[in-house]
């Protein structure tokens, strides 16, 4: 057990130690200055704000990562493996790449005559970025695995389309596209690089969590700071273990 | 088993080899040399940690430095940031010799920390190396006709200033606005509700800095964006399709500057030099109003004193001013956003 | 599950074009823009003694980060594919925080730690190391966020592969350390290679937590991520597109790799 004993002791060092002091320091003005951090009207407002539009984006992208993964497992078409390749792109592309990519395309500027840009749309369309590969890339392995001998089997029975889709395709996807979705959640609920541009940073609109940290950071507030972190990090842990759930109820997902 | 060497060798051999190829400088000058000399035969070496604005003036002044008989053989490393970023960097150790901060509470916290000495802005220069004052940057050729404070809250114009609580530079504007409609600082409340209605009905989004409010300006639809008055200027020697306007009414920015209290004696002789005549200058040249009186009175109709000019002390000065109006929780300027907020969140 | 023709068609329609509106066309832009004043222009502003510098450190610091996550990411990858403990669940998640923790509270932690103020702080400057404001912090912000892509490449293949070869090797005499480089090794290679790849992406493109640690010296601690927004704010557009254009080769190049490398890991999973 001396590899685990290394490991952890590592995660510990990188992750687990920086984290700690994040909590430490949320909580040097005594549990009331804690609680008076997170509770405020504007922390309160980015916190839900994130929650929700990261629900949304995992949502759209479950439904579309599960929609694109069946398109290019099932579906035969020209430049499918140089498409395949890019569903990684978001992965590989820097954050503040992506957000003054997307304020070029979809902002003021847009050669599209498209301008989101300073809504909580663009703030929705920059995770929709960030967060694509993943629900796709759950589902894809589980896709390619799954016995195709059963769906015949359902359609010689007598069973439509919708039906096997129903009763066979999707119950298989299901644990692939939750914790695809959940992963894309965590993603989300953090990102900071490729929204700060495009969402105008307008409080109780805009305003994403981890900019209202960004912005008691800059005001001098560091335990308010560190408070409204630990509750992300709460956030974030709890997403994460659920995965973990997930993975246990879903036989073969691995990620 | 096929090949036994594995991908991810060859990977690092790539990297390593690129690493042990590669050397560099400071200088972003195209096809520049390393003008800003950050290596070659310097015996000192002296940080300079700057707000971000000056670099395009700092870019040039050191350079001539190095080419005075003080500067010669001092090398420069340079960093650019927000100014409260700078500030906190300078504090949890971040090396500086040349401090310089777009507002005073940055200075004032190197003080406390012991960094920078208490006397720091009892020179003759108190503190300072520029002036400015908060202006009107305006589509080119003023399509909307801004002039005055008042023109600011006509149906249907639209401003931009930065969030207050993460850029010094949308302190100043606040305060500018503030003041004016307090009269200088006489009538608070008048002046509260002046901001409240600027930022309440006028101002739409909040960048975190001045420069990205700029960039959102430029490549935006608004009618006006608060800034600094040397900004325009700097704007337009980029290219930049913008005009300025200065109000009658506005507050004069200080930019401070420091050598901190374990700088090297070169760290003052480069103070010196900044505050001296060529370094002025360029100060004027880039729309930053020079402390150096001869420099000032040589471009004196290019900075005409504004007729109702007032200062952050006639408003109480800078720690009064933070608590009762920045304090992100309590100060009235947060509980304006607050209620911008309730009216616009749904 | 057989889908009409007109249905199949539909479908691909709808899913290429969301993969269009969100990422060719974006990248597509990126490229316009940058290359829009021409390709010398570019090569200018890319090859500015700071520009060099900046990709010099960013890749100096993959070089560092990368490795270290590596050794981390197999080992911890045995313990959590073949190990049984307590708190496994816990240790998994707690893998994947770097995934899911906004880089601004990364940067806060580290200075937190190692800030002047910070809990070693002290004792760190008075040894004369500096951990934030030179590369060390950055290093360290990077291996950060990057600590759970080589580990999550890794288990699965783990766990596919099983561990008989293992135990077989093992009884012709073959210690643990000759039966890892044997048996083990060979066989996650692509895994590992691709979790590698992810690494190295992830690495050089971390901006939030970086800024925070950097300083921000140009020529010393200026990333390329930083360089890019830097110019941004500095009127210099083109010169912000153009090392952007930089970052963004990168990630084709990793694309491409990662696409070479994948179908083998696949293998390697049956």
């Amino acid at each position: 057990m001396l590899g685990l004993g290394v490991a952890t002791l590592w995660l510990s060092i990188i992750v687990l130690l920086p984290l700690a002091a994040v909590v430490v320091r949320s909580t040097d003005g005594g549990f009331s200055t804690f609680w008076d951090a997170v509770s405020s009207r504007q922390a309160v407002s980015a916190l839900r704000f994130t929650l929700l539009v990261s629900l949304l984006t995992a949502a759209v992208n479950a439904a579309f990562g599960t929609l694109i993964a069946w398109v290019l497992v099932r579906d035969r078409f020209r430049g499918k493996r140089i498409v395949n390749a890019l569903i990684d792109l978001p992965f590989a592309l820097p954050t503040i790449v992506a957000g003054l990519t997307l304020l070029t395309l979809y902002g003021p500027r847009s050669p599209f005559g498209i301008d989101v840009a300073y809504t909580q749309f663009a703030v929705l369309l920059a995770l929709l970025f960030v967060t694509l590969p993943f629900v796709i890339r759950a589902v894809q392995p589980v896709l390619i695995e799954l016995d195709r001998e059963m769906e015949q089997a359902a359609l010689s029975l007598g069973a439509n389309n919708r039906t096997v889709f129903r009763r066979i395709v999707l119950p298989n996807l299901v644990p692939a596209i939750l914790s695809g979705a959940a992963l894309a959640f965590a993603r989300a609920v953090g990102e900071f690089g490729s929204i700060v541009l495009i969402s105008g940073n307008i409080p109780f609109r805009t305003q994403v969590s981890s900019v209202y940290i960004f912005k008691q950071i800059e005001s001098d507030a560091p335990i308010s700071a560190a408070a409204t972190s630990t509750v992300l990090l709460l956030v974030s842990l709890l997403v994460l273990v659920g995965i973990r759930g997930l993975g246990r109820w879903g036989a073969r997902h691995d990620r | 088993m096929k090949s036994r060497t594995p991908i991810v060798l060859t990977l690092l051999a790539t990297l390593v080899a690129l690493v042990v190829a590669g050397c560099g400088g400071s200088s972003d000058e195209k096809g520049g040399g390393d003008s800003a000399g950050s290596s070659g035969d310097a015996k000192t070496e002296l940080s300079l940690v700057a707000y971000s604005t000056p670099q395009v003036v700092y870019d040039e002044i050191i350079p001539d430095f190095a080419k005075t008989a003080e500067g010669r053989g001092v090398g420069f490393k340079t960093s650019y940031g927000a100014s409260g970023d700078q500030s906190r960097a300078v504090e949890a150790g971040q090396k500086a010799d040349v401090v310089t901060f777009s507002t005073e509470p940055d200075m004032t916290r190197l003080v406390d920390a012991g960094l920078v000495n208490a006397d720091w802005n009892s020179g003759d220069n108190r503190g300072l190396v520029t002036t400015s004052v908060v202006s009107f940057i305006v589509r080119r050729g003023n399509p909307k006709g801004i002039r005055t404070w008042a023109d600011l809250l006509r149906d249907g114009v639209k401003v931009l200033t930065p969030n207050p609580f993460t850029s010094g530079a949308a302190k100043w504007n606040i305060l500018a606005a503030y003041g004016q409609a307090a009269r200088g600082g006489s009538d608070p409340q008048a002046g509260l509700d002046y901001v409240r209605e600027l930022i309440t009905r006028h101002v739409q989004v909040q960048d975190r800095s001045g420069r990205e409010a700029l960039q959102t300006f430029v490549s935006g639809d608004a009618d006006v964006l608060l800034s600094y008055e040397y900004e325009a200027t700097t704007a337009q020697k980029k290219g930049e399709d913008v005009d300025f306007v200065t109000p009658d009414d506005t507050i004069k920015i200080n930019i401070d500057i420091a050598t901190t209290r374990d700088a090297p004696a070169q760290a003052r002789s480069f103070l010196d030099y900044v505050l001296s005549e060529p370094a002025q200058e360029r100060f004027a040249d880039w729309g930053y109003r020079p402390v150096n009186q001869t420099v000032l009175d040589a471009n004196r109709d290019r900075f005409p004193i504004p007729s109702g000019l007032f200062t952050i002390e006639d408003l109480g000065g800078w720690s009064r001013v933070n608590d009762e109006m920045f304090d992100v929780e309590k100060g009235s300027i947060a509980k304006i956003e607050e209620e911008a907020g309730v009216s616009t969140a749904k | 599950m057989t889908v009409s023709r007109p249905w199949r068609i539909a479908l691909r329609v709808i899913g290429l074009g969301y993969l269009a509106a969100l990422l060719l066309v974006p990248v597509a832009v990126i490229f316009y823009r940058t290359f829009e004043h021409g390709i010398g222009a570019v090569w200018d502003s890319i090859t500015t003694p700071a520009a060099i510098s900046a990709f010099t450190l960013t890749l100096e610091v993959t070089a560092i980060a990368v490795p270290l996550n590596t050794i981390f990411g197999i080992v911890m990858a045995m313990q959590l594919a073949r190990g049984r403990f307590r708190g496994k669940t816990l240790l998994n998640a707690l893998i994947d925080l770097p995934f899911a923790i906004s880089p601004v509270v990364i940067g806060l932690a580290l200075v937190l730690v190692y800030g002047l103020n910070g809990w070693f702080g002290r004792s760190l400057a008075d040894a004369g190391i500096q951990v934030i404001f030179s590369t060390p912090g950055i290093v360290l912000a990077t291996i950060f966020v990057s600590l759970p892509f080589v580990v999550r490449e890794v288990t699965p293949v783990l766990k596919e592969v099983g561990d008989e070869q293992e135990q077989a090797a093992a009884t012709l005499g073959a210690n643990a350390w000759q039966s890892f480089w044997r048996i083990t090794l060979p066989s996650i290679r692509w895994g590992v290679a691709y979790g590698v790849v992810l690494s190295v992406a992830r690495s050089i493109g971390e901006f939030g937590a970086v800024s925070v640690v950097s300083g921000k010296i140009s020529g010393e601690t200026e990333t390329l991520t930083l360089l890019v927004e830097k110019r941004f704010s500095n009127f210099d557009l083109a010169g912000a597109y153009a090392a952007s254009a930089l970052l963004a080769v990168i990630a084709l190049v990793t694309l491409l790799a990662m696409t070479m490398i994948k179908p083998r890991r696949e293998e390697e999973e049956h």
